[in-house]
């Protein structure tokens, strides 16, 4: 019976809920690891069971858990996050120099292939791996060693490391989204790197052309089509068909396009889900509405879906990292929200359901699909 | 130390430990750190032991955290009299 797992980070600790593949009732454990915040928890493709969680205090910085068993046992593993080398500077709110400085891990990403690999994207905007399961992780500084990283300046939320997208049919292929460096892909697994930011428009600059300093939210793509990304930038939805290399403006119809997640249907390669908010300076849904947009032409003609969303009095937000979709069909989406609202839709995004309705602020949801 | 510690480090209340030489904070942490490693990284930071910022060291009722990490502690810390503190600052939210 196949089922889903939705692994839920947030301000005050993780819950794993669970369902079987009607995804009608659910069960919720946790909280776990109460009182951190709780960044990120990702499971492994290749073993459901081996699960990575970012555990993070101001008093206690950065722990790492990893557990073996689907969540029921946790152990914590590496912790160390030592920049490459002596680290050098970038830029800072005042235009200076600031030493890079780790403060914490904001993304983990298990490889496809093997439970022991796992990339994890941390601010100030690095990647780093492990080999061993999570005991020793190792920058790949090739990224935060490119010509222009000394230009990089964090935005609000720090200048993080945020999205890592694996490529399924070149694993060597890796894209990666800073905030607020822009995008940037390897094709050599991490030794070299570029940015990806042509077509990028940030009004904020003055030079339109600036090949770094866009403020990108998210990146998603559908794993069958891994040449196609799908971009919530500050403002814009846009939309790639070359891996990046190029960026088309899709936000068409939306009332919007500014917003944090972004999401590609697991079976509609150019189904995508995005939550627009109201603005950079307010982060509240326009109206009062909370409104998953779906567009099924690849971006520009989008629906409002509204069945079962709060759709008056609703000023939550939904971070970047809080919106995922299993591999069920129909698929299923799934969001949690900054009031503590996990909203559950086992068709698409026609209807929605909470799961709970008074977590936390919901930092992250993961969904995995268990067979 | 504070509950957030004694859970990473699976231990209820005070822990005792065997230091080499006159304990000071720096050997009492290395001593720590050396018996519960998960605890590294959340007292001092990995890399310059530097300690972090909400983490203050108390000792026979003083606050010693600004005292240099290699000064002697207390002779009734260091004959396991009184205790040495690890404790979470209080620092908002």
């Amino acid at each position: 019976m196949s089922g889903v797992r939705l692994l839920v980070g947030t301000k005050k600790g993780a819950f794993v809920m669970t369902s079987d593949g009607t995804r009608d009732d659910w069960s919720i454990e946790g909280p776990l690891f109460t009182g951190w915040e709780m960044y990120h928890l990702k499971g492994s493709p290749a073993d459901p069971n081996r699960l990575y969680a970012s555990q993070s205090t101001g008093w206690h910085g950065q722990v790492v858990q990893r557990s073996d068993d689907g969540g029921k046992t946790w152990e914590p593993v590496g912790n160390e996050f030592a920049y490459d080398g002596v680290p050098g500077t970038h830029q800072w709110y005042d235009g200076t120099q600031h030493p890079w400085e780790f403060a914490r891990v904001w993304h983990l990403e298990p490889s496809l292939e093997d439970p022991d690999t796992v990339y994890a994207g941390v601010e100030d905007a690095a990647l780093f791996r492990s080999t061993d399961g999570g005991q020793s992780w190792h920058e790949l500084s090739g990224l935060r060693g490119h010509k222009s990283g000394e230009n990089w300046q964090p935005g609000a939320g720090g200048l993080c490391l945020h999205t890592i997208l694996i490529n399924p049919d070149n694993p060597e292929r890796i894209v990666v989204a800073i905030s607020a460096a822009g995008a940037f892909r390897t094709d050599d697994g991490g030794e070299t790197w570029q940015p990806i930011n042509k077509g990028l428009r940030s009004r904020e600059l003055p030079d339109e052309e600036r090949e770094v300093g866009h403020c990108v939210h998210r990146i998603a793509m559908n794993p069958s089509r891994p040449e196609t990304l799908f971009m919530q930038k500050h403002w814009h939805v846009m939309r790639s068909d070359d891996a990046g290399d190029s960026w088309q403006k899709v936000s068409g119809n939306l009332p919007s396009d500014f917003g944090f997640p972004i999401s590609v249907h697991p079976h509609e390669p150019e189904t995508v889900y995005v939550v627009p908010i109201e603005s950079d300076s307010e982060h509240i849904p326009p109206e009062g509405k909370l409104r998953v947009y779906r567009s099924r032409t690849g971006g520009n003609e989008w629906e409002a879906l509204t069945n079962g969303l709060p759709q008056e009095n609703c000023y939550v937000n939904i971070l970047r990292d809080a919106m995922d979709v299993d591999d069920l069909d129909p698929g299923g989406v799934y969001f949690g929200t900054t009031g503590g609202q996990v909203y559950a839709s086992a068709d698409g995004g026609d209807s929605w359901t909470a799961i709970v309705h008074d977590l936390p602020s919901v930092l992250s949801v993961e969904a995995q699909t268990l067979s | 130390m504070p509950q957030h510690l004694r859970t990473l480090a699976g231990v209820d209340g005070e822990v005792t430990l065997d230091v080499n030489g006159s304990p000071t904070q720096r050997t009492v942490l290395d001593a720590l750190e050396a018996s519960y490693p998960t605890l590294r990284g959340t007292i001092r930071d990995h890399g310059t032991a530097k300690r972090r910022d909400f983490i203050r060291f108390f000792a026979c009722g003083r606050d010693i955290t600004l005292e240099s990490p290699d000064d002697p502690l207390p002779e009734e810390v260091a004959s396991g009299a009184e205790v040495f503190r690890i404790v979470g600052a209080m620092a908002g939210g």
